[in-house]
């Protein structure tokens, strides 16, 4: 009789034991490191070292932020950390805990992206937890119809699209590829980089002469196109069947390439236009919710994803560099290795042109993409006249801006009140 | 008074059970529909109808469901008419021609994917018979219209057999004195089909037709999986204004636009269709 009761306290506790254990875990929200074999290397790999156990769930932008707000709504929730990149914090950012408290250690934080992070408040809404950006990524057979006296390093669009139509001419069809379908990441590519190098700009030249300019240099590129890009959303795959030999996209989509055929593949910087080399760094970062249940816990998360280790874990995982100082080891993979001195000669470019990630837009950011892509859908795809789409999609843009009585981000110049559109 | 109370108990539960999870998620969507930021508008209807996409939306899903649907009822007709004659083997074929009812939409929408895509099976025949000699991209931005026959195929053979189970049920329901009395005068088996099994069968075809109208307005996944953007949708742009626009009372007007229509059709065809009470069997 003792025995059995002794054997039941003993059961009742452990489950008591293992019911707290559950309690405990930190849910790590995130939009980032979607792909199965990623989010499996953050579980494994990257938050396995972290003291006290986390859940690392992965869910899209919409999904994402429907969870938080209404957690948010509900004044409880149960989400403990938020991972995203830069403008899906932009939305909640009156919602989020000041991490300036947060005791980093030794570890120097990307002042930059620190700054970034404030989203133009006193206070540290999100600590930058790693950063990446979109290249161009090249098959080594299309290297000999490269047009005589181009140097990759500091390609133009002319050149780009030179090269594009002797490949397509050489080869007998369009090799260059671009991530124009559902799921691709083609307005990044329009607002951070066909803009601004054409323009200086990424919304208040919106319709100028230079815009104009722009699409039609685009279209013509587009004729060298694989007409397949409009279901394309990792250019990694169509690289690697051959499918297509040139491709612009963003690192993380590039990587599997470049690990898969280490000695097949080049990378390098994004084209420059008349008005620079116009490229987009991204920046995700790490926030917590004021409704986290366990803050103290979810601060020390924090802190753990800041240590040298985590961001070389983060990095072999997801193909997103760190954001604070490391020196790299040597056994990194093959696509670190390519595209770090990539990312290092197109950022430090003497024609180099910074596009920030939209800012101040709030829940209105996907508007703002779409108005580029509805360009592009309507210029490109539909063949529609240049400059009537952009006068009605400028009209859109001035909307969604005037909305958001969002004030310019680079490359534009600062402006007082709503960013204008000429 | 308990009998009589029985019945209403016995509905109480589901009865609960809608109102809760479908009348009360209504009411609330219509409301996000018709107020912005807690005021009475009707702009997110106005937005909705302005955008550019909106009328190339709204022509591709009436235009899908006006192709599939009678498609979709002829054969049903005749795959019921074969099924209700067969003396055996008639639950097998029932079975048969049910499978692709099992099968969630999204699914027979990758299976249709698979044979119409660049590496897929289609292209893989006609390259080994030597029809073509490099790939052909069925479903690219320029085949709008491959791509639109690609979603009805898909359609038609993914949603047929509802249709076909409404009716081989109903053509059940008909009393063999008819047929009998009709072959003794010497009709034809056409003119007993269209004598007899058709306005005998109008209850059941309205029930067909309404509940397939209804689900060819509300097609969605079948089209996302072939077409992508490209060949846009009522279901896709109610999707899009919540998800990729994050506009929810612009999606929740759009989604009662979607309502509207379903609700429009289902009362044409119940007027349509109607069978006066003294004509029931």
């Amino acid at each position: 009789m003792m025995r059995a009761l002794k054997i039941l306290a003993g059961a009742a506790l452990a489950l008591s034991v293992a019911g707290g254990a559950q309690a405990q875990q930190v849910l790590f929200w995130s939009t980032q490191a979607r792909p199965v074999e990623e989010t499996q290397k953050m579980r494994d790999e990257v938050l396995k070292g972290f003291e006290g156990a986390v859940d690392y769930q992965v869910a899209e932008d919409g999904p994402w932020l429907t969870r938080l707000q209404a957690e948010l709504q509900a004044g409880s929730g149960t989400i403990g950390l938020l991972g995203g990149l830069h403008g899906d914090f932009s939305t909640v950012g009156a919602n989020l805990v000041d991490l300036s408290a947060v005791d980093v250690g030794g570890v120097k934080v990307n002042e930059a992206y620190k700054k970034l992070g404030m989203l133009g408040t006193g206070e540290q809404k999100y600590m930058p937890w790693m950063q990446a950006t979109y290249l161009m990524a090249a098959n080594k057979q299309a290297l000999q119809y490269l047009p005589a006296g181009t140097d990759l390093n500091t390609i133009t669009y002319d050149q780009l699209i030179e090269w594009s139509k002797t490949i397509a001419e050489k080869t007998g069809s369009p090799k260059f590829g671009f991530p124009a379908g559902p799921k691709g990441l083609k307005h990044r590519f329009f607002e951070g980089f066909l803009y601004p190098s054409y323009t200086g700009s990424m919304v208040t030249k919106f319709r100028s002469a230079e815009a104009e300019t722009a699409w039609n240099k685009f279209k013509e590129l587009w004729q060298y196109t694989n007409p397949n890009s409009t279901n394309y959303a990792f250019m990694q795959e169509p690289l690697l069947s051959g499918e297509v030999w040139v491709a612009f996209d963003h690192v993380a989509r590039l990587a599997d390439a470049f690990n898969k055929k280490p000695d097949d593949f080049v990378a390098f910087p994004a084209p420059a236009g008349p008005a620079g080399r116009g490229f987009m760094p991204v920046v995700a970062g790490v926030a917590i919710p004021k409704t986290s249940p366990d803050q103290e816990k979810a601060k020390a998360l924090v802190a753990y994803m800041l240590k040298p280790e985590t961001q070389i874990a983060t990095l072999k995982a997801t193909n997103f560099f760190p954001v604070v100082d490391v020196k790299l080891p040597d056994d990194m993979p093959a696509s670190v290795k390519a595209f770090g001195p990539a990312i290092a000669t197109m950022t430090s470019a003497p024609d180099a042109l910074p596009a920030l990630l939209p800012m101040g837009l709030g829940d209105l950011g996907g508007k703002f993409n779409q108005v580029y892509t509805d360009s592009f859908e309507r210029i490109v795809l539909g063949g529609e006249d240049v400059h009537g789409v952009l006068e009605q999609q400028a009209a859109a843009l001035k909307a969604i801006i005037d909305q958001a009585k969002a004030p310019c981000w680079a490359p534009d110049k600062p402006s007082e009140g709503a960013c204008p559109v000429e | 008074m308990h009998g009589k109370a029985l019945p209403y108990l016995l509905l109480m539960p589901a009865t609960l059970f809608l109102c809760i999870f479908f009348l009360y998620p209504f009411a609330l969507v219509a409301f996000e529909a018709v107020t912005r930021d807690g005021a009475f508008t009707f702009d997110n209807f106005r937005t909705m109808a302005g955008s550019w996409k909106f009328p190339v939306t709204v022509r591709n899903t009436l235009l899908l469901a006006a192709i599939v649907v009678p498609i979709q009822l002829t054969m049903a007709l005749l795959m019921a008419s074969v099924v209700s004659r067969l003396e055996t083997g008639r639950s097998a074929a029932l079975y048969v021609f049910a499978i692709p009812l099992g099968i969630s939409d999204l699914a027979a929408g990758l299976i249709w994917l698979a044979i119409f895509d660049q590496s897929g099976f289609l292209n893989t025949l006609l390259s080994s018979l030597g029809v073509v000699d490099r790939p052909v991209m069925f479903l690219g931005y320029q085949s709008k219209l491959t791509i639109f026959i690609a979603v009805a195929l898909a359609e038609i053979w993914r949603a047929t057999a509802i249709m076909m189970v409404i009716l081989v049920a109903g053509m059940g329901l008909i009393p063999k004195e008819y047929y009998e009395a009709a072959e003794v005068f010497g009709a034809s088996p056409w003119q007993r089909f269209v004598r007899i099994t058709l306005p005998l069968l109008r209850p059941s075809l309205q029930t067909a037709i309404i509940l397939r109208v209804i689900l060819a307005f509300e097609v969605f996944a079948v089209v996302a999986a072939l077409g992508g953007t490209n060949l846009p949708v009522l279901m896709g742009e109610t999707y899009n204004w919540q998800f990729t626009l994050q506009d929810r009372n612009v999606a929740a007007a759009s989604a009662l636009l979607i309502l509207a229509i379903s609700i429009g059709f289902t009362l044409f065809f119940l007027r349509v269709l109607r069978v006066p009470k003294e004509a029931r069997i």
